[in-house]
């Protein structure tokens, strides 16, 4: 019976053990895209085992700084790599900016809504009862979204319907399972084909707002800096960039 | 799409966390049923908190003081050589004091029920305390001991604000099937989620009625 119970435990410590994947924190606008990317990047990396937690920046960023063993970092806002550069968690040298995001509004095809006319101002309307944004502590669309609403002077109007999820992931299916009747999410999500079958959108003009700036790191003490640098690399690269372009990111404004 | 690596690191982690709990509860749990020591309704107490204080609040402690920014956590860093949260270690320390009272409140309620007078005639009949608590105690608690090791294993399975605040969502790390369901709905897979949580609501309900058989036989069956 005891020696049962060592063979148990042996086979559960060998088993945690076995292969040490590259671990990637991405923010969640970057679900589907980044899904794609990686697919693409394992094709000619088969040796790689690339892991993917996503969430929302802010949450990620505050998991690195408490220790969570992250080797690469995709962020939603650039301010969140930084920092971790000032804090020491991540290699400034390995910091880019991959992309530039964009904000939508996003209502189920059943809904009436003439987004094109009404713009920002369909959230008024008595039909929306509920809108979802991403939490705006935590997660850069949620951040956005609330600059964007500010912008057109809405947030008063609009705070008592507003439900907040997590990351801009969770707030599009809040939209999407009809919890909300209209969300503001990231393009990038609302091109997925899961949420393209389902609803419609709006980009909401990005005159006058702060833009989206995504940008990625690899960690200081990152075990598998070459994994994370190739992962890097790709995403870089034409072909990485190209699969992003796909789900409306836009290229990054040049560095300053 | 079922995720099945949660699923083993679920049941590995639940199955190791109530080993510990086993370990470590039952020299409590018997201690408790046997002092006359006033002050022990504060240890209950304590042992009890995790059955009503919100998992977000045991999460939050055990991120904080086992994570880099105390002096606990870091000479613990330096110590295993990696920080303890957004591992599977971790996730066992944290799951211990969430499954608690689920171990040590049957342990310390089957201790209760033993006759006193039995552990004393096999003291007085040559056993020694040690020998005289596996023959007689253990053998007649054993319904609640085993009720607290099945309680706390299927507590933890089902463990979700404590594993995300402590574990993160690290897929193969410390993404357990509760986690694995709230990322299978926020990517809109809810064909993956669904055939998840009905697998987890079948093994619960399993572990459950096999816990209650086993009373029930002891209950109702031959004296042994």
């Amino acid at each position: 019976m005891r020696l049962l119970l060592f063979a148990f435990l042996g086979l559960f410590t060998s088993l945690s053990r076995a292969g040490e994947p590259v671990l990637i924190a991405a923010a969640a606008d970057l679900k589907f895209a980044f899904d794609d990317v990686l697919a693409e990047f394992s094709k000619t990396h088969p040796e790689l085992e690339p892991k993917v937690t996503y969430g929302s920046s802010g949450t990620l960023t505050q998991q690195i700084e408490n220790g969570a063993p992250f080797d690469l970092f995709l962020s939603a806002d650039a301010k969140l790599p930084r920092r971790l550069i000032e804090g020491g968690q991540a290699d400034k040298a390995s910091f880019f900016l991959y992309a530039q995001g964009h904000l939508v509004i996003w209502v189920p095809t059943a809904s009436k809504l003439d987004l094109a006319k009404l713009g920002l101002r369909a959230l008024l309307e008595p039909g929306v009862r509920k809108v979802a944004i991403a939490n705006p502590e935590v997660a850069p669309y949620g951040a956005a979204a609330m600059a964007a609403l500010k912008g057109a002077g809405l947030v008063d109007a609009v705070k008592p319907r507003l439900v907040l999820g997590e990351n801009v992931a969770q707030t599009a299916q809040f939209v999407q399972s009809g919890a909300a009747d209209a969300g503001i999410i990231s393009l990038s999500l609302a091109l997925a084909p899961k949420m393209k079958a389902d609803g419609r959108h709006w980009e909401i003009p990005a005159d006058g707002l702060p833009p989206i700036e995504q940008g990625v790191v690899i960690m200081t003490k990152s075990a598998h800096r070459a994994g994370a640098e190739a992962i890097a690399k790709y995403l870089r690269s034409e072909r990485g960039m190209a699969l992003l372009e796909r789900y409306g990111f836009t290229r990054p404004a040049p560095a300053k | 799409m079922m995720d099945w690596s949660a699923f083993w690191l679920t049941a590995r982690l639940a199955f190791v966390t109530s080993c510990v709990l086993g370990a470590l509860g039952l020299p409590l749990a018997w201690w408790l049923a046997r002092t006359r020591w006033r002050g022990r309704l504060f240890l209950e107490a304590i042992v009890s908190l995790p059955l009503v204080l919100p998992p977000t609040v045991i999460g939050f402690y055990v991120l904080v003081l086992l994570g880099p920014r105390t002096a606990f956590g870091a000479a613990l860093e330096r110590v295993l050589g990696h920080p303890l949260p957004f591992t599977f270690t971790g996730l066992v320390v944290a799951s211990v004091l969430y499954s608690l009272p689920f171990a040590v409140q049957p342990f310390t309620g089957a201790f209760r029920a033993i006759d006193l007078a039995l552990l004393e005639a096999a003291r007085s009949a040559g056993a020694t305390p040690w020998r005289a608590f596996r023959r007689v105690a253990i053998p007649m608690a054993w319904p609640g001991l085993l009720s607290g090791f099945i309680l706390s294993f299927a507590h933890t399975l089902g463990e979700f604000g404590v594993v995300l605040m402590v574990g993160g969502n690290i897929p193969g790390v410390t993404r357990t099937v509760s986690v694995s369901i709230y990322d299978s709905v926020q990517s809109l897979d809810y064909a993956g989620a669904g055939k998840t949580a009905a697998l987890l609501l079948v093994v619960s309900f399993v572990v459950l009625s096999v816990t209650y058989a086993l009373q029930r036989d002891f209950r109702l069956g031959p004296g042994r």
